[in-house]
């Protein structure tokens, strides 16, 4: 015991050794480097076996799945690419995925324009900025919850909210999430309206332009358009890029709103089947696992790829301060 | 700090003889779309007090008849009492909360604070799970749990928090340990304190605006939760708010939307209260993960 304490002292090197606190003379004294090595470990603990055992494991498990037939009750059987042939000729999945796409790419732009706009009104040194900006904040935290869906089943449902106002004005509405062609259009409506989070962002990067960029541009006597297009806008690209990035990831997993509203179905006529929804179907409904496993990597491999291509096309437009 | 910082550049500006026009017509303009916004959540709230006929004839927030006959019809609709399915939500979210504040505040000082081999090759894992899509777990994770017979129990749902799966917090809370001056843990290492005094002592103490952060966000995101509580928990005793809910809709169709919105409100209501107590946090905690 006292050799390896000794044997360890000296491979302490001087600059790097814990001053020989009075508690600790009689504890073997490891380097510094090699006791932080253990005790990063052990820190680390449980968020390593969380990601062993529920990340990575699953990770692999799951791409295991997607070349199988299983259905929980049986063994998984070995199909090779049978799932993803599968997947070309499956009417529903290409329908998921046209639903998915026009949903993020409608939603989520109109979900930016409208947090950039009103951040940048509510910047303008307005008195009560905390209260406003709770306010458009609130329905953000709501949205996903099912109370929020099912109050949209109802504005938008025959006898609903938005059909009571339009009679006010005389237009006789319908049932608009009974309606192919309107029923996805709530849906991009509620994900718009969750507007308050990215908002939020864009304040707090509004907040970090230097005033010196504004007091130039105001000796230079620009206008408010051209301080917004030259000033405001170039200097908020990353966080601009940063929002988008992140809620095209978020819209492409949302799931409860068309969820509820559609009753589960994805309906009417598949108009509302989000990809996450038919893989719901496939794997918990019906419980083909390895197809539905091989729909997550099919998921994860668009999300990775337009992520990718974010991050690809950011070099041309995303502008860091300090480059 | 800020406001201040704005106030300056206001005062360097010119002044402007339509300026309080201008300030007012702002203000009108972003309490009408405030309006707007907040409308279909008041109406809601309005309804759930109306008698069901009346919601379907009445767009205005303020009912010509209120009652709480929407609460206590609602509140007795499904199987069990309403406060069985709020009683397995609450269960859940305050294990969650605890699991989150632990295993994250842990893992995030090891990032923070601590030297180890393979460090880097860890925190962009770490980084890449928060970007990770749920499906690509679910159905292993949902075979994993099945065969240890975790399926309608709380634990496919609790255990995975202490576990520190949620590693957008433990990001959130690297983020705010790096903002700590490292003075304070040089100074008790001088002491003679080790990784875990410190962390005990003196990091943790600090990360207060932090942890309250992540449980502020923890309990609304647990709550809401809707995917994996309807996965994991199949059995109508076990349902939570959000599943129950869900039922609630199925069972009753288009018929009764005076208890339904009751029992949506009483299901928000919790979520408000957080949002209230927390919105400091809440804000704050978007902005410095959004940032950095």
């Amino acid at each position: 015991m006292s050799r390896t304490t000794t044997v360890l002292r000296r491979r302490v090197p001087p600059e790097t050794a814990a001053p020989p606190g009075p508690d600790r003379a009689d504890r073997p004294r490891y380097s510094r480097r090699v006791r932080d090595g253990v005790t990063g470990y052990v820190f680390l603990a449980p968020w390593l076996v969380g990601l062993v055992a529920i990340t990575i494991g699953p990770i692999l498990a799951s791409l295991y799945l997607a070349f199988t037939d299983y259905s929980l009750l049986k063994p998984p059987e070995w199909v090779g690419l049978a799932n993803f042939a599968e997947m070309l000729s499956d009417d529903r999945l290409h329908k998921s995925l046209w639903v998915t796409f026009q949903y993020v790419f409608i939603s989520v732009p109109l979900q930016l324009v409208m947090a950039l706009g009103l951040a940048i009104v509510l910047n303008q040194g307005i008195r009560g900025l905390s209260f406003y900006r709770s306010v458009f904040y609130l329905p953000s935290l709501l949205a996903g919850s099912v109370s929020i869906a099912i109050l949209w089943r109802q504005i938008f449902g025959q006898d609903g909210l938005v059909n009571d106002v339009l009679a006010k004005v005389g237009i006789e509405g319908q049932s608009w999430i009974a309606h192919p062609d309107f029923a996805l259009g709530t849906l991009v409506l509620l994900n718009g309206w969750t507007f308050g989070a990215p908002m939020v962002i864009f304040l707090a990067g509004l907040r970090q332009i230097p005033s010196s960029y504004y007091e130039a541009a105001a000796v230079d006597g620009a206008s408010r358009w051209r301080v917004f297009v030259h000033v405001t806008l170039p200097l908020l690209t990353p966080i601009i890029f940063f929002n988008l990035v992140l809620q095209v990831i978020g819209a492409f997993q949302s799931f409860t709103q068309a969820f509820v509203i559609s009753g589960g179905s994805g309906g009417p006529a598949d108009s509302t089947l989000l990809f996450t929804l038919y893989l719901y179907e496939e794997g918990f409904g019906s419980f083909h696992m390895g197809y539905a496993s091989a729909m997550a990597w099919l998921l994860l491999v668009i999300i990775a790829t337009l992520t990718a291509l974010n991050f690809l096309f950011a070099k041309r437009w995303v502008f860091y301060g300090d480059e | 700090m800020t406001s201040e910082t704005l106030r300056v550049r206001r005062a360097d500006r010119p002044a402007q003889p339509d300026d309080r026009i201008r300030r007012f017509t702002r203000h009108l303009l972003i309490i009408g779309f405030g309006l707007v916004m907040l409308y279909p959540l008041l109406w809601m709230v309005s309804s759930s007090f109306k008698p069901t006929e009346l919601i379907f004839r009445e767009p205005g927030l303020f009912p010509s008849e209120a009652s709480f006959r929407n609460y206590t019809e609602g509140w007795g609709a499904l199987a069990h009492p309403f406060e069985h399915y709020l009683l397995n939500s609450a269960l859940i979210a305050v294990l969650a909360i605890v699991g989150n504040l632990l295993s994250c505040s842990l893992a995030a000082y090891a990032f923070a604070r601590v030297e180890f081999p393979l460090k880097k090759l860890w925190f962009a894992l770490m980084l890449g799970t928060i970007m990770l899509p749920v499906h690509v777990l679910i159905v292993p994770q949902y075979v994993l749990f099945s065969k240890l017979d975790w399926i309608n129990t709380i634990l496919p749902l609790v255990v995975p928090k202490f576990l520190a799966h949620d590693a957008f917090f433990v990001f959130l809370m690297v983020q705010f340990i790096r903002g700590l001056p490292r003075e304070l843990d040089e100074a008790a290492r001088l002491d003679g304190c080790g990784h875990f005094r410190i962390f005990g002592r003196i990091v943790l103490p600090l990360c207060l605006p932090a942890l309250a952060t992540s449980a502020v966000f923890t309990f609304i995101w647990t709550w809401n939760d809707f995917f994996s509580q309807l996965i994991f928990l199949t059995d109508p005793d076990k349902y939570t708010v959000p599943v129950a809910l869900r039922s609630f809709m199925d069972a009753q169709g288009q018929t009764s939307w005076g208890p339904l919105f009751a029992m949506s409100i009483v299901a928000l209501v919790p979520i408000f209260g957080f949002f209230l107590a927390g919105q400091r946090y809440l804000t704050r905690g978007i902005a410095t993960t959004g940032l950095k």
